[in-house]
């Protein structure tokens, strides 16, 4: 394989690249295995640690599948509240009205520049002082609301970049034959933005997938990274066999949202019945306020 | 409504202060890391390109939480990596940052690679003409334009290392976060005004660096 930066090898630049690639491996072995070394000499790599993940199906049934259940839960209710509330907000955003767009823009740059965790604390606090929801619950609520509070907004910015990207032409058609602009949004524009912005609402997802963990570290939420206490508690201190399976868990779930999220683009990109406009996947990190990491 | 800062209980500055040294810790410690990693992932040596792609897909794809929770458990906890921290505190602040750097190297390294797309094929064979290897033409001709171009994606990478730092307080560092928790405990009565301090606070942290950044964009773009 040749690129721009370097051309197909030759012999003497593939003696070098055998020799760069010795020296890797040299370097990334050398790491390993102190990894290795030092997880031996604390006495994680004994098999009672690991194996309670492929043997015991309990730490499967009782900690790990309830937690992915919780962080997928939350995940899913996040989005679902936060998809319309963003797409009003997106479109208040667009409005003719100053009266409209200007405290609406105020909103969404608000707070899509403040942490999301803030968000939580404040929401818990806020659910403590204002309601009677149990305290069991009241993780999964704060977690929510500060989830669809910071992700609505990143949406609308998803929502106005997707009407903005549709050609000019699709307006004007639209006012040529004498629709208002609500039927405008409503017939012409929003349809196609949303297959337009269906990347980038599906990588989001995984923005949120990730963000629900801030709830088990720090206000008790039982997503999947929570579990990590009760498993090292009943399994004997695997510390880091809990966190490794529990990272790939993570992993393997956000891979796939972002797999399904390039091919979608890939496919959308293509397709020639619709205007082939997509809203590029990090697109909404281009705002003032903040980025979705 | 505010007599809350007044009372001397709380140390606000103290607070945001490690928010911004964990920023600006992290912040180079990432540009470090991700420039690396961009160089492997667009270099001539496939072992060194796997490990970059799989560094990044790995860890793109992990909750920050986990990263910096694994660090602070699995490194300084379990393993005994102190990173020369004496105190608590002085482990917990590295480890830190060793996770944030971890985390937002991978994103830095993305910012760095539509960068490097952003400079015209013509440039690098005209430089391989000249008889270039590959490391000078990547840091001669092509990383040089690619930074200029990558500001805006990078603004945005710093912007959001800026509000993760708050992930901090997962693991007890006691930065501008884990403040606004007690603080929205104890002074439960005002918890508006709390919240409008901290909001308030993060907000002045960002968006000078967004305006200021925007403005340098503009100034370093390479006009094409």
């Amino acid at each position: 394989m040749s690129s721009v930066l370097y051309d197909e090898p030759g012999p003497k630049a593939k003696a070098r690249n055998l020799a760069y690639t010795v020296v890797f491996l040299v370097g990334f072995g050398l790491v390993l295995w102190w990894v290795l070394a030092t997880m031996a000499d604390k006495d994680q790599l004994a098999a009672e640690k690991w194996t309670p993940f492929v043997k015991d199906s309990k730490v499967w049934t009782t900690f790990l599948l309830p937690g992915l259940w919780e962080t997928v839960k939350a995940a899913a209710l996040a989005l679902v509240i936060a998809l319309p509330l963003g797409a009003a907000l997106g479109i208040g955003r667009l409005s003719d009205h100053a009266w409209v767009r200007i405290p609406v823009g105020a909103v969404v740059e608000f707070f899509r520049a403040i942490p999301v965790l803030l968000l939580m604390v404040f929401a818990f606090q806020a659910l403590v002082e204002f309601t009677d929801i149990e305290s069991e619950i009241r993780p999964l609520y704060a977690v929510v609301t500060g989830l669809v509070l910071y992700n609505a907004s990143v949406i609308a910015e998803i929502v106005r970049a997707g009407i903005l990207s549709l050609p000019r032409g699709q307006t004007d058609a639209a006012q040529a034959i004498g629709m208002r602009k609500g039927q405008m949004m409503v017939y012409v524009l929003l349809p196609q933005a949303v297959t337009a912005m269906l990347p980038a609402l599906v990588s989001q997802l995984v923005v949120i997938v990730k963000d629900t963990a801030l709830g088990g570290a720090l206000l008790g939420f039982t997503e999947l990274l929570y579990q990590n206490r009760a498993i090292t508690a009943n399994y004997g201190a695997n510390t880091i066999a809990a966190l490794t399976v529990i990272s790939l868990i993570f992993i393997l779930l956000n891979f796939a949202l972002t797999s399904f999220a390039s091919w979608l683009e890939k496919r959308l990109r293509r397709g020639k019945k619709s205007t082939g406009a997509v809203v590029p996947q990090d697109s909404v990190e281009a705002g003032a306020g903040g980025a979705v990491l | 409504m505010f007599d809350f800062l007044d009372s001397g209980q709380y140390d606000l500055l103290d607070a945001f202060w490690v928010t911004v040294k964990l920023t600006v810790y992290s912040a180079i410690g990432s540009l470090i890391w991700g420039t690396l990693l961009a160089g492997m992932r667009v270099g001539p040596v496939p072992m060194m390109r796997a490990f970059g792609t799989g560094y990044v897909n790995v860890v793109r794809n992990t909750p920050l939480t986990v990263v910096v929770v694994a660090c602070s458990l699995g490194l300084a906890s379990t393993m005994g990596v102190k990173l020369g921290g004496e105190t608590f505190e002085d482990i917990g602040f590295r480890m830190a940052v060793l996770g944030l750097i971890a985390y937002t190297g991978t994103f830095v390294c993305e910012a760095l690679r539509s960068g490097i797309n952003t400079v015209p094929v013509g440039q690098a064979e005209a430089a391989r003409a000249l008889g270039l290897s590959f490391f000078q033409v990547l840091t001669l001709v092509v990383l040089p334009q690619a930074f200029r171009s990558a500001v805006t994606p990078l603004t945005n990478v710093l912007i959001a290392l800026t509000k993760n730092t708050t992930v901090a307080s997962a693991i007890g560092v006691a930065e501008a976060s884990a403040l606004m928790k007690t603080m929205v405990e104890n002074e439960s009565d005002a918890l508006f005004a709390v919240f409008g301090v901290f909001a308030f606070g993060f907000i002045v942290l960002t968006l000078p660096t967004g305006l200021l950044l925007g403005w340098v964009a503009k100034r370093v773009a390479v006009k094409r």
